[in-house]
């Protein structure tokens, strides 16, 4: 197996305040494979944006990343000196959010940002750029782009600007891209289009994706692997098919349960008591423990390390090193 | 079912709401001397274009469709926050718009009660809760007493899973699912007995949304509410409706019971979405590729306006608006051209 394309370990992020110090990410560790799509999927609160801006090299101050590695191909990138991270996030990282209109300028035509991008990033002379400004286009479904290019930000319809974002993001080629909901604020049957998209263009340049969700199936369609987040650690991860079909930690479990879904009928759906907790009171031991339907005395007081269980890595003491279930 | 030509008169008893042809415009134009410099013309958004359905009493129903097809436009007509272009709303066989029944309305009104996506914008945040969940009490004289109206306001707490305690805190103390426990309470206190929830926990987390949907159904359960139920997510619907209408740019495309919806859809359109939803439950099938997006409402398409992303059309789609008969407004179904099912790929 060759090396992953982007690999975490140990991220601590610290929000400094009045109060004291707030830790938002906690020990959490990953990778991502060359192509490889890995969702991250939380509730409001579990740390999953926290965690792609600390990836990027975004955590503004009060915040800071504490402690841990971030490794882009090998190379770290998470105390880089500003400039230098500059340069890493417009030519290796791409970036999707939300909201399409925070990544353009509204006065700018799209092409003019797109091709901008190109020629900082590439050595292409001004007329090559333009071109492949015009394939980029046409690679994320945008018609006629010839003519598209020079349209203005509010010419386009919300699911054709978050594919001009898609554009502007490969535009130097990354290696990594970074998708923080991309598809929230879509409709559903564009929203489909756009996850196709993604899934295509990582397989297609081998990008590796890191697709930051709250909607899980986004995620079972979408990626590859799934780390699902609490409270600022992970409590499982693993293959899309494995986590969503069978879960192992007791908070992803009640977190399927809870999904409504189309497939089939359930009477009641699966509640977990109680809220995610607020960052200044995380619980000792166990995050979850006191919302685990299947909590005893252990989680009160040790922290669950992550454990290989099958094809899954579990933060959780009903499974012991063995990798079973412990009785 | 739905497309009874019958007059407004007092609804069967089954028919608990009943909405006849409505109708809702809205004049988008610019003003009135850009029109006359520029030369353009008047423009008129057909936001609700002739929507008919009924509501049983005790049985959820719900209306699901994207951004711009009219869903919320409809809640609101049908609760009285939107005067109707056009077209009848009877609520326990009173006429929403009828000016002869204007005592009978005023009758009525606290028994219908409006939830929104956004709990914390209909609260005063400066009133503490026990007061917020009291005011209609008082409002409407429904009791007398401060101490009966203490206990009064305890037991709706106490009903939506919260404490009575609860009630001295101000609703910034509470979070967003909370939140929304409270605009049910409060509008169980004017002892509603039909509630529009207008994307009730859109803005919620799945757990918490899981909550207050199991809530929701407990409360329907136990007090034999009525729920018009607005929605973008099929998942959440079809968890929560018996029936289920499907709009389309402003007019109903298919309208059924949510099982028959879910199982053996008719319209192109419903096809297109159901596929088009990521679902936990059904990943790695193979789904039909989505075509466009939805049209501008301000110019939508002749005839059928799903025509242009419609894989069925034909020339008589393109020139006539389809009627919805037997559940659906397609010509290619009406002609037997098109089968229901989920394979929808032609």
């Amino acid at each position: 197996m060759t090396d992953p394309v982007l690999s975490v370990r140990d991220l601590r992020v610290e929000f400094v305040t009045r109060r004291g110090v707030l830790t938002a990410i906690d020990g959490v560790s990953f990778d991502i494979a060359r192509g490889e799509v890995l969702g991250v999927v939380g509730e409001s609160g579990a740390g999953k944006s926290v965690t792609g801006a600390a990836v990027i090299g975004l955590i503004d101050p009060p915040g800071r990343i504490a402690g841990g590695e971030i490794r882009l191909g090998g190379e770290r990138i998470d105390a880089l000196p500003p400039e230098r991270m500059r340069r890493v996030r417009g030519k290796r990282i791409g970036m999707i959010f939300q909201d399409p209109l925070t990544s353009l300028n509204p006065l700018y035509r799209v092409g003019r940002q797109i091709e901008e991008t190109i020629r900082t990033h590439t050595d292409l002379s001004a007329r090559a750029a333009r071109q492949r400004a015009i394939d980029l286009l046409a690679e994320v479904g945008i018609p006629a782009p010839e003519r598209r290019i020079d349209g203005f930000p509010h010419e386009f319809s919300g699911g054709m600007r978050q594919r001009v974002v898609i554009a502007l993001a490969l535009a130097a080629e990354p290696e990594l891209i970074i998708a923080d909901e991309p598809t929230t604020a879509l409709d559903v049957s564009v929203q489909a289009q756009i996850i196709a998209l993604l899934k295509r263009l990582g397989r297609d340049h081998g990008t590796a994706v890191m697709l930051i969700t709250h909607d899980m199936g986004v995620i079972a369609e979408a990626a590859d692997r799934v780390a699902v987040m609490y409270a600022g650690r992970i409590a499982e991860i693993g293959p899309v098919r494995a986590v969503v079909g069978e879960p192992l930690h007791p908070y992803a479990q009640g977190l399927m349960g809870a999904i409504p879904t189309l497939a089939h009928d359930a009477d009641r759906l699966a509640q977990i008591p109680g809220a995610m907790p607020r960052l200044s009171a995380i619980p000792p031991g166990c995050a979850f423990n006191p919302r685990c339907p299947k909590v005893f005395a252990r989680c009160r007081v040790d922290r669950p390390e992550p454990l290989a269980v099958g094809s899954h890595r579990v933060a959780c003491h009903l499974y012991d090193a063995s990798g079973k279930a412990a009785a | 079912m739905t497309a009874s030509p019958a007059p407004a008169a007092p609804a069967a008893p089954e028919d608990y709401v009943r909405v006849e042809n409505l109708r809702r415009l809205f004049d988008v134009s610019r003003p009135w001397l850009n029109r006359v410099i520029e030369r353009q013309p008047r423009q008129i958004l057909r936001a609700v274009d002739g929507v008919s359905f009924t509501v049983a009493k005790g049985e959820t129903f719900a209306v699901v469709g994207e951004s711009g097809s009219g869903k919320s436009t409809v809640a609101r007509m049908v609760v009285g926050l939107l005067p109707p272009s056009g077209g009848e709303v009877a609520i326990a066989g009173v006429s929403m718009t009828d000016p002869r029944q204007e005592a009978a309305r005023r009758a009525l009104r606290r028994r219908i009660q409006m939830i929104f996506q956004d709990p914390y914008a209909s609260m005063n945040p400066r009133w503490r809760v026990d007061r917020i969940i009291a005011e209609p009490i008082r409002a409407f004289g429904l009791i007398e007493g401060e101490r009966a109206i203490r206990a009064r306001v305890g037991e709706l707490l106490t009903l939506v899973g919260l404490h009575p305690d609860d009630g001295a805190k101000y609703p910034h103390a509470f979070s967003g699912g909370q939140r929304q426990r409270l605009a049910i309470a409060r509008a169980l206190a004017s002892e509603a007995e039909f509630l529009v929830a207008d994307e009730p926990t859109s803005a919620l987390d799945v757990s918490v949304q899981a909550q207050i949907l199991n809530l929701m159904r407990d409360l329907q359960d136990r007090l034999g509410l009525t729920y018009l139920f607005i929605s973008h997510n099929l998942a959440v619907v079809r968890h929560m409706a018996s029936r289920i209408g499907v709009m389309y740019l402003g007019r109903l495309v298919e309208i059924g019971g949510g099982r028959e919806l879910f199982s053996a859809p008719k319209h192109p359109y419903t096809r297109m979405l159901l596929d088009a939803v990521p679902d936990i439950g059904r990943s790695g099938r193979q789904r039909m590729p989505v075509q466009g997006e939805i049209p501008n409402p301000i110019s939508p398409p002749s005839g059928c306006t799903f025509h242009p992303r419609c894989p069925f059309a034909n020339a008589r789609c393109r020139a006539e608006v389809p009627p919805l008969a037997d559940g659906v407004a397609c010509h290619a179904v009406h002609e037997g051209r098109l089968a229901p099912g989920l394979a929808a790929a032609g």
